[in-house]
């Protein structure tokens, strides 16, 4: 049995400037993954560098057996892989109804469409044709975690969702995950938040300055060691 | 009564420039591109038109319908093959490119077809007029120009908000990143996008050929039209295309109302107060970083 995701070695960053050094990755399908660090710890580089969107500089990151250093990012969603972009970043011309549809540009076979996601985020229903630039921050990242879902992906990489949301808010989102990992997609969630982040995975990955500090089971990680892996030797 | 006919032939006139200058908006409204050789292809055109005619026996008007699709591939090819190599965070790398090939295109035009004045024959609609009242004398020609203006900037803008393939051109505008991240291969709609543009340049090249004499050095000129009358518009809005190219149009006439040396100025002057008032332009929301 194959690994869906193996990361090995990648070392990868913007340009000349590298973010993340001689990391190694590996996730099943299946599970819940937890990447957490603290700001600029690299996090989110990692999973742009698995989306494609940054430069890699050695290393290789394999999707069910295939090596994607050859395949452009948009072809990565037609494969199965999708994330959830830091910011939300909705397409602001297009209405809430046309952001959903669009996710769906890949066309893969899977349980995701409009309906099913409306039952997911209910609040979504009454905003459909809406533009996406004027909802609230909540909104508009339940709508980016729909768009993301409409591609039906095996893969889904969240990059801090709860970033400039109200505790409430994250915790109605969070609430939802359980719902997509039923459904039969592997999650990877990058959380700032230590608490939130091993309250809802599997395993853990924690990150600092660019490295892998710790990795393991999210329920047998004490709270001094991913302390001390978070933050370094103080 | 003069003014009232002046009103008339500029909204008319203002047809020309909004077909010329639809390809313009398009490229920048998609992929912020601004193509500095708009008007040298739009010239090119006319060429190929006259070509295309003399080599299958057209007449101009059919030949045109040659070159439409002909036009289309070239902004296709030109768009993956040199274009999309320019695509970055500085946009000058574009402007320069687009500058180089401008200069290319003339040189290569004077030296196939000669610094000769050429114009392409659209048939006696081109001079045959209905009268309105004794003042107002409307020419079918440019009658034809501006509702082939409406049409097209209407086809696209539909194209724009009904289609599945318009949604992506809009997400991609907005966000070519994020857009690759939903599976939208960006560089593929800069390719259709351009063909798009460039099948309007195309037609703008017969409008433009068949009201006015044409040379391989008249691209920039044209181009100038083009630029006021997407930037009174708005910036990447079709419709304000529409109404940036009648505003020039009528203050052209206008202009030429006043006093005939006054025709060229006064668009000119009615483009840089609204640059100086409403640097959106009429309908522009302004440009998306």
């Amino acid at each position: 049995m194959t690994s869906l995701l193996q990361v090995s070695h990648l070392t990868a960053g913007y340009g000349d400037f590298k973010a993340v050094f001689d990391v190694d990755v590996q996730i099943e399908s299946g599970e819940t993954i937890a990447i957490v660090g603290a700001n600029g710890a690299g996090k989110s580089t990692l999973l742009r560098a698995i989306m494609g969107q940054v430069r890699i500089h050695a290393g290789s990151v394999f999707f069910r057996d295939k090596d994607l250093a050859a395949e452009p990012t948009s072809h990565r969603s037609h494969m199965g892989l999708a994330m959830v972009p830091e910011g939300r970043r909705l397409f602001p011309s297009l209405t809430v109804r046309e952001n959903l549809q669009i996710g769906a540009t890949a066309k893969r076979q899977g349980p995701w469409n409009i309906g099913k996601v409306v039952e997911l985020f209910p609040l979504i229903d009454r905003l459909m044709n809406r533009s996406a630039a004027k909802l609230s921050g909540g909104e508009q990242q339940a709508i980016a975690i729909g768009r993301a879902l409409m591609g039906n992906p095996e893969l889904l990489l969240f990059d801090e969702v709860s970033l400039g949301l109200a505790p409430v808010v994250v915790k109605q989102l969070y609430a939802a995950l359980p719902e997509i990992t039923r459904e039969g997609t592997t999650a990877v969630v990058v959380e700032q938040d230590i608490h939130q982040a091993l309250a809802v995975s599997d395993r853990v990955y924690c990150l600092l300055e660019g490295r892998i500090s710790l990795t393991g089971r999210s329920s047998e990680i004490g709270k001094s060691s991913i302390t001390k892996a978070y933050f370094g030797e103080i | 009564m003069n003014w009232l006919n002046a009103l008339v032939q500029g909204v008319l006139l203002g047809g020309l420039y909004a077909i010329f200058a639809t390809g313009l908006s398009l490229a920048f409204g998609v992929m912020r591109f601004v193509n500095l050789a708009h008007g040298d292809f739009a010239i090119l055109a006319g060429y190929l038109t006259l070509s295309t005619a003399s080599a299958l026996g057209l007449s101009h008007p059919l030949a045109t319908l040659l070159v439409v699709p002909l036009m289309a591939g070239i902004g296709f090819a030109g768009q993956r093959l040199l274009f999309n190599r320019t695509i970055g965070p500085d946009p000058l790398a574009g402007i320069l490119c687009s500058f180089g090939l401008g200069v290319v295109i003339q040189n290569l035009l004077l030296e196939k077809y000669s610094a000769t004045d050429r114009f392409l024959d659209a048939g006696s609609i081109e001079t045959d007029s209905f009268k309105l009242n004794d003042s107002i004398a409307i020419g079918y020609f440019p009658l034809l120009t501006f509702v082939s203006a409406v049409v097209l900037l209407g086809a696209l803008q539909l194209f724009l908000s009904r289609t599945k393939m318009g949604r992506a051109f809009r997400a991609t505008a907005d966000d070519p990143k994020t857009a690759q991240l939903v599976g939208i291969d960006d560089k593929k709609i800069y390719g259709i996008a351009m063909a798009i543009a460039f099948g309007t340049v195309g037609i703008a090249g017969f409008f433009l050929g068949a009201r006015e004499t044409f040379a391989p050095s008249s691209g920039p000129s044209q181009l100038l039209f083009g630029f006021e009358a997407v930037v009174i518009g708005g910036l990447g809005s079709l419709w304000g295309t529409l109404i940036g190219g009648v505003v020039l149009g009528v203050a052209q006439t206008f202009g030429n109302q006043l006093s005939v040396g006054w025709n060229l100025l006064a668009g000119h002057i009615v483009f840089l107060l609204v640059l100086a008032f409403r640097p959106n332009g009429l309908l522009g929301t302004g440009v998306r970083t």
